[in-house]
């Protein structure tokens, strides 16, 4: 049995698994991340990446090509974090109380738009979605070709925007902004800066990326969308952001080890399933990273800020 | 050449005038002190000045030019640079970092850190500011981070500085380097506010002195005109009669701390760490130390809040098993909380019923063990306030429309009404004004004459110069042993404050324990 274990390690499907799951997950965290870098957290996540997954998807349906799917989808997501952030940093009120709010009316709305374009659809239809790329050289390597080098365009590009984020958070002007944001408002406003319009800004660009990860379920790990897709994702990246303690490269890991625990549980079932209840694989990786949590959050920095809206000129 | 001119600025909070028609001028090379007690509106007046706040009316010129209000961008290019009384600054980010925030475009592509480093070292050398860019200002001393601070201002090419009580976290060593760091840079054409309460320090450094009081600019005086007596005259408006201290034998021990550990959080240092103290009957110890040095643990501890990991604590003789602050209470303890809004009073609660929380369950204000008896309440709250003059316009009134010194007086009545054998007086006067200091300090004199033994908790040197007979000085969780205060000076209570505790041995008298 441990042998069979084993053996899901060497096989290069489970680690192509473990890639495609990890993929929405790390697009959500990295999201989250930076809305709560900047001092604002962002419930709405499982909201607006259903409305992300709906949106983009929706796109290639009705016609639309694939990137601009995927534009769009984050042009939704950026349009519920500007909501969000209206409530939330504008006017001051309780970020968790708005961003379930977030959550239920970008899920609610995302069904009520699908089923209203699509009333009489009981099968859900299809589109064309990213193919994966085939890489001259490299795809043909054994092993890694079909573990690493036979994904979608999507699933590159998503690798790809986790380095650009630490460069941008902790090289840029901007990125020091942010965290400044979620440090000390009251520092940058020291230094002659909005701290509103930083933190808007940040909870817009966060929800976009947000939405783009749920519009990879849609456009590249399926081709359909069907309701109960996002299924708990959201609040899987709620808690890898404080298991990454708020670090985009420990986020990327944190998704990784989550969906290899998922991609394993799958197989796990197959040889284990007579004598142990599937239901305790499918339990197996929130267990996990539950566990994993509670190790990694003592040592966590989280940002001072976070919570705390700030308003201008109020006496302290 | 005028620097700045602020012309009949006027901002109201509600109902409270916090500045009402100020007009001041600041020359270039200048250093102007702005004296006033708390409260009389000297950092609102900088907060307009700066843009953090918009003035209800009234302009602002700096170098002849109108600043627009409430925008903090339009003040630094024009040349104003402010550092704040509480730092605006964030640990988990590097010096460098929280130097040049602010400094580059939003839309640059990368933060030119090599060019930060070059000008950091050269005002560094000018100023005589010595930084470690690379460190987390989470790790680096209180002095250090204001020196940050300055340099955040310095950078940014400020003209005219405004310093908000910028000595109220330093130990004297570290105030006379700032002094000298505000010198230099008089020397090199900068003007300076120097916001402050304490005396001395405005007549070592300013040239001129402005005072406000309530809200209104009351005087303005030549440095070299005026003294201590005259300035604190202007400050408070009228004559204040320092109370009397008398140094009486002490006698018996009330509390005694013996090699008492709070262990801190889980890889921290021990909040407190083997301390070892004894307050007789009718003595104030004063216990000195920059903030954070462990103040607020012994309070807690000395108020029943925390038990010690280990040691041993005696009250009146009695080993103490069980720490509880109620435990405390009937052994004779009585607390004046660091923080009389988080601590001493339930704002929202009505000034009676705070009068009578720390008696509750006890006849006659309680019938049957379970029901409040009210006329009994009522007759013993205004008997106290009464008696500890607490002006209030009716014991129904939420206790949080309270003024400071007034809840302070509530507190003190509170827990001076069950005559405590041990008074814990944690910042008993900080944010009062003069009168109110004077009424808080009589009452804790007379409490001492009765027999009581204070342990006294301040930031304020001089306000333990003034009462204590002993002077303790904690710091990391160490606590040295007490000296009488006739023995040694404020500057020697400074070296051992900066971390050097052995320093005060040679203070102590033989035979004197």
């Amino acid at each position: 049995m441990l042998l069979d274990l084993l053996e899901i390690f060497l096989t290069a499907g489970f680690w192509a698994a473990t890639i495609r799951i990890a993929c929405p997950l790390i697009l959500g965290t990295i999201g989250e991340l930076i809305c709560e870098r900047a001092g604002v957290l962002n419930l709405g996540i499982e909201g607006i990446m259903t409305a992300g997954a709906m949106s983009g998807w929706m796109w290639v349906y009705l016609g639309g090509d694939l990137w601009t799917g995927l534009m769009f989808a984050a042009i939704i997501g950026a349009t519920f974090g500007l909501l969000h952030s209206i409530f939330t940093v504008h006017l001051g009120l309780s970020q968790h109380v708005t961003g379930i709010g977030i959550t239920m009316l970008a899920s609610a709305l995302s069904f009520f738009i699908f089923r209203m374009m699509l009333p009489e659809s009981t099968t859900p239809p299809k589109i064309t979605a990213f193919q994966p790329v085939n890489i001259p050289g490299l795809s043909d390597m054994p092993f890694l070709g079909e573990a690493i080098f036979s994904h979608t365009p999507m699933t590159y590009m998503i690798f790809a925007i986790v380095p650009l984020v630490i460069y941008v958070l902790y090289k840029t002007p901007v990125g020091l902004a942010l965290r400044m944001a979620g440090e000390n408002p009251m520092a940058l406003e020291a230094q002659g800066m909005n701290v509103l319009s930083i933190r808007t800004g940040a909870v817009m660009v966060g929800s976009a990326f947000m939405a783009v990860g749920g519009a990879y379920l849609t456009m590249s790990a399926f081709d359909a969308f069907f309701f109960g897709m996002i299924n708990g994702r959201g609040w899987i990246c709620v808690a890898l952001v404080i298991f990454a303690s708020w670090r985009p490269g420990k986020a990327l890991l944190g998704a990784l080890l989550f969906a290899g625990l998922d991609a394993m549980q799958v197989r796990a079932q197959q040889f284990a399933g007579n004598f142990i209840p599937y239901q305790f694989f499918l339990m197996t990786p929130y267990v996990l990273s539950i566990a994993a949590m509670v190790v990694m959050a003592r040592q966590a920095r989280y940002p001072k800020a976070l919570l705390s809206p700030f308003r201008k000129g109020e006496r302290t | 050449m005028t620097a700045l001119k602020i012309k009949g600025v006027t901002k109201t909070f509600g109902s409270l005038i916090a500045n009402d028609n100020i007009s001041l001028t600041l020359q270039q090379g200048e250093v102007l002190a702005l004296l006033g007690e708390n409260g009389a509106g000297k950092t609102t007046l900088m907060n307009i000045l700066f843009g953090h706040y918009v003035a209800d009316q009234g302009d602002i010129e700096v170098f002849g030019n109108q600043l627009p209000p409430g925008a903090t961008d339009a003040a630094i290019q024009a040349g104003v640079g402010m550092v704040h009384q509480h730092f605006t600054l964030a640990d988990n980010l590097s010096v460098l970092e929280n130097i040049i925030l602010g400094t580059e475009p939003l839309t640059s592509w990368r933060s030119d850190t090599a060019r930060a480093r070059v000008k950091l070292n050269a005002l560094a050398e000018e100023f005589g500011l010595a930084i470690e860019p690379d460190k987390l200002v989470g790790d680096i001393s209180v002095g250090e981070r204001q020196r940050v601070e300055i340099m955040k201002v310095l950078y940014r090419d400020a003209k005219i500085l405004i310093l908000d009580e910028p000595t109220a976290v330093l130990t004297p060593q570290e105030v006379d380097r700032l002094f000298d760091t505000l010198r230099s840079m008089v020397s090199r054409g900068l003007s300076i506010i120097f916001i402050s309460h304490k005396l001395h320090e405005i007549l070592n450094i300013s040239d001129r002195v402005c005072v406000l009081r309530r809200g209104q600019m009351v005087g303005e005086i030549a440095t070299r005109d005026a003294d201590r007596d005259k300035l604190a005259l202007m400050m408070v408006g009228h004559e204040v009669t320092r109370p009397l201290v008398e140094h009486l034998p002490p006698g018996p021990p009330v509390i005694e701390l013996d090699n008492i550990v709070l262990a801190g959080s889980r890889g921290h240092k021990p909040l407190l760490d083997g301390v070892s103290l004894k307050i007789r009957e009718c003595e104030i110890i004063g216990l000195a130390g920059v903030a954070g040095n462990g103040q607020s643990s012994l309070a807690e501890l000395l108020s029943g809040l925390k038990t010690p990991s280990s040691g041993q604590l005696r009250l009146a003789g009695d080993v103490v098993k069980q720490y509880s602050p109620r435990g405390f209470i009937h052994a004779g303890v009585g607390r004046i909380p660091e923080d009389r809004h988080v601590h001493g009073v339930i704002g929202d609660m009505m000034v009676w019923e705070n009068l009578i929380s720390e008696n509750l369950r006890e006849k006659p204000l309680w019938n049957f063990s379970s029901l409040i008896n009210f006329t009994a309440c009522r007759a013993f709250a205004s008997r106290l306030i009464e008696q500890f003059d607490v002006r209030c316009k009716t014991m129904e009134m939420p206790s949080k429309q309270l003024s400071g010194g007034n809840m302070q007086k509530l507190i003190l009545a509170r827990t001076l009404q069950n005559n405590p054998r041990f008074i814990l007086a944690n910042q008993p006067v900080r944010g009062l004004d003069e009168g109110a200091i004077a009424a808080v300090h009589e009452r804790l004199l007379a409490a001492k004459r009765r027999g009581a033994g204070i342990l006294l908790i301040s930031e304020d040197l001089d306000e333990l110069f003034a009462l204590a007979d002993r002077i303790v000085v904690i710091y990391h969780g160490h606590v040295s042993q007490p000296i009488a205060v006739s023995d040694i000076t404020a500057q020697d209570i400074g070296i051992m404050m900066a971390g050097d505790l052995a320093h005060g041995e040679k203070f102590l008298q033989a035979g004197v324990s």
